[in-house]
């Protein structure tokens, strides 16, 4: 059970919220992407042994789609490069 | 029971007696004892029989670690496999003994022990592989298993509190008192749990002074203080058994103080914890250590100590440490005749010698075989230079030494290291905020835990340690000994599974190398016990064996629960319709009054699945009432459940149009347009309507059971994809209830109700709007149809659909209005080809492959999937696409039936989607995906059912009514 901390309730438990993910690069424009690229994009997701950006939903709370950095190894949520995507 | 009991001491209510059966006897024993207890003062040895091989097995241990005094209990607590050392006495405890029968003394599962040798390690796996387990296991289980489950569900009363602290001490011995103590007097909110009936672990199964005072009278002092304190909470007979992501902790406790409660289930959120959950003492692998009178030196001192029970006559003590030293000393006390000390170290330090003067000690021995069957009758004892000599006993009191309890600090993944010394694994590195303490950090011997425990207390709270209280013990020294090999007989490294050193040496003959493989391959470590009192041997022997440090063979990995949780206790108040609650329209109590048979309509919604006229009416007659009221009259649906979102702000339009396959943007206010929502990979989210309500704002409507997963889509988008686009997303499923009028006779409906706009076909056409009252009230109105007849949602507030459905069953009346529910619902889709997304959208459809190739604007800019669907098509595949099926011979269809090539018993080529009882056809009709379907018009392809049966249908077009659609636009 994680506490998560969330930008606007506080720490709250990883109950609350849905797990989405790790955070994939920004998407790329179609029209200036080939097929592989496009395709390496949509199905390579970052699985590192160590820290990786998530998104994470606040569904029982505040509705906030946020970002954390988590470490895989121990699950300890880490200060991390900060993301705008 | 004269002779078993002592006369004096023990935490025992003489005066309390309490009857028991175990076995169908009766038996009485004390309040204050266990089960395991009881029955020792009863002299009953054999308790259980073993898992695989049916030998007898007594009480070995006196605790949670008890890995062979296995039962069932009976009546209204019936549970299986509880260990009989945990089982608290009560008045009429009703127990049996499992995988016996008829009895533990003479059972007939036995005969397997004549054929022992034929069944080592994987013999199962090995010699029923053909053909397949399967047809096995049955029978096999049926001798092997234990306990039998209840026929009854457990009764019992459960609940769930959350509680929230600074420090969390597991544990209420010497170390964790000292801990909580500590932290309580520095003002820390502590939660202090202990699995123990009462507080004091350790120092209740030994005669230990503190402060020249008994130790009993220090716990009763240090409890006291505790419970004054008002920020500490103090929980007995509660086990933390599992240790969560960030220090979040699963406490049962199976006493709690409300009366009929059974179990209290507690999630601790710990600033830190301290584990001070003291050590287990381990056995020794020699032949025939499974015998009933074999038991843990510690467990007998904590029989001696705790519950007067003295059954023995003869005892002897065989240990390669100091600590049955003690217990050797206290059996004597208690009046026992210690035969011998068989200490396999050469050098017994003189502390422990002086601790049993006047005893017979035999250093440099070894207990190399017991004697006796069903019971002890005495032991070998070989001598360093080889020479056996037999000494009689009942009792054989073993200590292989001690392991801390390092479980939960390991299932918060902290690192273990193998300390030589103390022959056993200590915490190394924590991962959490989590300290051990006392014997739990190998602070073996009552003043290095009290010392650890003030210590590790001191630093969560930030300040020195602070003095201890005097203590003295017997210093503990150990040279480990993990087995003693013997030509004859098994020597049992896991009781409860039947794992021998025999099973280990093969698994190691066979390639099994690694800890975790030989736990896999022999089950070693497995079971309620989880190995508590084996693992170590396991690992002993296995480094043994390959001429390694324990230390380098390392353990298994530990995982929650430490002890067995009952289910109820996990689940708290979330039961029966608690745990998923039902949802309910304001029409649902009607639907209920009418006679409606409920359904979820997916979303814990409850809707009507039909409307029986009587109770008897078959339910294909009523779904086809209700069916030709709407195609022929007129039917009203409770459409309240639909997903419904409200999406406004400058950036909206575009937002709508990066959501939907085709444009929404160009909508004009009022108008609405069917589209499809894909996620990225191309493949169907959900489908629905998407009105523009005026320049800024849009109603889009979705699946009844999507609107969780829609909204987090939405929201997703909205907030990780275009954070800067300005729009806000509403959900108000629950703000708009709606009754959904349709059939030919709506208009008339809605004239009778009275609305304040035109109705007419040319000012209110299909797919638009309209604001305004309905029979008063008011209401937002769409021309929607999902039967293919003219249809009106009239969506109102909540609290004003009871009053609207009266009105329109009252204008409806004279054209003969039904309340339609979901099966009726159906079969008018399915005539239409309307998808149902459960139905026709199974994960792997896209657009095209539904006909639906038109929503798909190709002019549009990119839009979700847009790319991932045109790759994908841009393969050439073969792709399953819609098609109607039509049964020749007109039999019903079952939905998910597979279509294959000519009927034959090869890969399927499609399968049923839906199949209804047409009421505009008279006949069975159906759709289905099918390979290159929409090319197979007027083929026939055929259904294969299980059993082989194949129907042949006729392939059509997925639209069986109506295709040109006039009905819904009338």
């Amino acid at each position: 059970m994680l506490l998560i901390p969330c930008p606007f309730c506080g720490p709250r438990d990883e109950s609350e919220f849905i797990c989405g993910g790790p955070v994939r690069p920004p998407r790329p424009d179609p029209a200036q992407t080939s097929d592989a690229d496009w395709t390496d994009w949509l199905i390579q997701a970052p699985n590192p042994v160590g820290p990786v950006q998530e998104h994470w939903w606040h569904a029982r709370g505040c509705g906030v789609w946020l970002t954390l950095w988590r470490d895989t190894r121990s699950h300890e949520i880490v200060a991390g490069a900060s993301d705008d995507g | 029971m004269t002779g078993k009991r002592l006369a004096t001491g023990g935490r025992i209510d003489r005066n309390r007696p309490l009857r028991f059966t175990f076995d169908g006897r009766g038996y009485t024993g004390f309040a204050g004892d266990t089960l395991a207890s009881a029955l020792l003062a009863n002299g009953v040895r054999t308790v259980a029989r073993s898992f695989k091989y049916h030998r007898p097995r007594g009480v070995v241990t006196a605790g949670v670690e008890e890995p062979a005094a296995l039962v069932e209990l009976l009546g209204p607590d019936a549970s299986g496999n509880r260990q009989a050392t945990t089982v608290p006495l009560t008045e009429g405890l009703a127990a049996r003994s499992v995988n016996c029968w008829p009895s533990p003394r003479f059972d007939l599962g036995a005969v397997v022990q004549l054929a022992a040798r034929a069944i080592p390690a994987g013999f199962y796996y090995k010699t029923f592989k053909w053909p397949g387990w399967a047809l096995y296991a049955p029978a096999i289980r049926r001798a092997a298993g234990l306990a039998s489950a209840p026929d009854h569900p457990p009764q019992g009363v459960y609940e769930t509190r959350h509680a929230h602290c600074d420090l969390l001490v597991a544990g209420a011995g010497p170390a964790g008192l000292m801990a909580a103590l500590v932290a309580a007097r520095a003002g820390l909110r502590v939660v202090l749990a202990d699995e123990g009936v009462e507080a004091g672990g350790a120092l209740l199964s030994r005669d230990l002074l503190i402060d020249g005072a008994p130790a009993r009278d220090w716990v009763a002092a240090v409890v006291a203080e505790l419970a004054a304190a008002p920020l500490v909470t103090h929980l007995q007979q509660a086990s933390v058994w599992g240790y969560r992501e960030h220090n979040y902790l699963m406490v049962t406790e199976t006493a709690p103080d409300r009366p009929g409660l059974t179990a209290r289930g507690w999630r601790v959120r710990a600033g830190h914890v301290i584990t001070a959950t003291g050590a287990l003492e381990r056995g020794i692998a020699f032949a025939e250590n499974d015998r009933p009178g074999v038991m843990l030196a510690g467990s007998v001192q904590t029989y001696l100590h705790r519950n007067a029970v003295a059954p023995w006559r003869r005892a002897v003590v065989f240990t390669n440490n100091n600590s049955a030293y003690a217990a050797a000393a206290d059996l004597a006390a208690a009046g026992i005749v210690v035969a011998a000390i068989i200490d396999s170290r050469d050098q017994v330090p003189e502390d422990a010698r002086a601790r049993v003067a006047g005893l017979p000690l035999r250093a440099g021995h070894v207990v190399t075989r017991v004697l006796g069957r069903a019971g002890l009758r005495g032991v070998c004892v070989a001598s360093p230079d080889g020479a056996e000599a037999r000494i009689d006993c009942d009792l054989l009191a073993v200590s292989g030494g001690w392991n801390p309890s390092v479980h939960l600090w390991s299932q918060a993944r902290g690192t273990l290291r193998y300390d030589a010394d103390l022959a056993a694994f200590l915490p190394d590195r924590a991962v959490e905020n989590v300290t051990a303490a006392g014997a739990a950090a190998g602070a073996l011997g009552l003043p290095d835990a009290l010392a650890s425990g003030a210590e590790v207390g001191a630093r969560v709270a930030g300040l020195p340690a602070p003095a201890v209280p005097q203590a003295s013990d017997l210093p503990y020294a150990i040279t480990p000994l993990w087995q003693v090999a013997h030509p004859r007989g098994k020597a049992f490294v896991d009781l409860q599974n039947d794992v021998t050193v025999a099973d280990v040496e093969l698994a190691l003959r066979e390639g099994y190398a690694d800890v975790e493989l030989v736990k896999r391959y022999t089950t070693a470590g497995m079971g309620l016990d989880q190995g508590k009192t084996g693992n170590v041997t396991v690992i002993g022997t296995l480094a043994q064996a390959q001429g390694r440090a324990p230390g380098e063979v390392g353990t298994t990995t530990f995982r929650a629960p430490w002890t067995p949780v009952a289910f109820g206790a996990i689940a708290g108040q979330r039961d029966g319709p608690l745990a998923l609650p039902w949802r309910e329209t304001p029409v649902t109590r009607w639907n209920i009054d009418r006679g409606a048979m409920m359904y979820e309509a997916g979303a814990r919604w409850r809707r009507p699945g039909y409307f029986p006229a009587t109770p008897d009416e078959p339910m294909a007659e009523a779904i086809a009432r209700e069916c030709r009221a709407v195609r022929f009259g007129v039917g009203v649906y409770d459409g309240s459940p639909l997903a419904k979102f409200e999406i406004k702000g400058p950036d909206a339009a575009a937002f709508l149009d990066h959501l939907y396959t085709n444009r929404m943007s160009s909508l004009k206010p009022r108008r609405g347009r069917y589209g499809l929502m894909l996620t990225d990979d191309g493949l169907i989210l959900d489908d629905g309507v998407c009105f523009r309500l005026d320049a800024a704002r849009w109603l889009v409507s979705g699946s009844t059971g999507h609107a969780e997963a829609l909204h987090r889509h939405l929201e997703y988008q909205r907030q990780t994809s275009r954070p800067g686009w300005r729009v806000f997303i509403t959900p108000v499923t629950e703000q708009w209830a709606n009754a959904t009028i349709c059939g030919p006779q709506a208009r008339a409906v809605m004239q009778a109700l009275g609305c304040d706009f035109d109705l007419s076909a040319q000012a209110f056409p299909f797919m638009q709007l309209r604001e305004g009252h309905v029979a008063g009230l008011p209401a937002r109105v769409l021309r929607v149809s999902f039967t293919g007849e003219l249809s009106y949602e009239v969506n109102v507030a909540p609290r004003h659909l009871p009053a609207l459905w009266q009105q329109v069953m009252g204008a409806g009346a004279p054209h003969g209005i039904l309340p339609v529910g979901s099966e009726a619902n159906h079969v008018l889709r399915v005539e239409k080809g309307f998808l149902s997304l459960a139905h026709e959208v199974d994960g792997t459809a896209d657009p095209h492959d539904l006909g639906l190739g038109w929503v798909m604007a190709q002019a549009k800019p990119d839009h979700l999937g847009q790319r991932a669907v045109a790759i994908r098509r841009a393969g050439g595949g073969v792709r399953r696409e819609l098609v109607g099926v039509i049964p020749e011979g007109d039999t019903p269809l079952p939905e998910g039936a597979p279509l294959t090539p000519g009927g034959q018993r090869v890969a399927s080529e499609g399968f049923i989607t839906a199949c209804v009882r047409s009421v505009v056809q008279d006949r069975w009709l159906g759709l289905a995906l099918l390979d290159n379907g929409h090319a197979r018009h007027g083929e026939t392809a055929h259904v294969r059912l299980q059993g082989g049966q194949v129907i042949p249908v006729r392939v059509a077009a997925p639209i069986h009514y109506d295709p040109e659609g006039e009905r819904l636009r009338s």
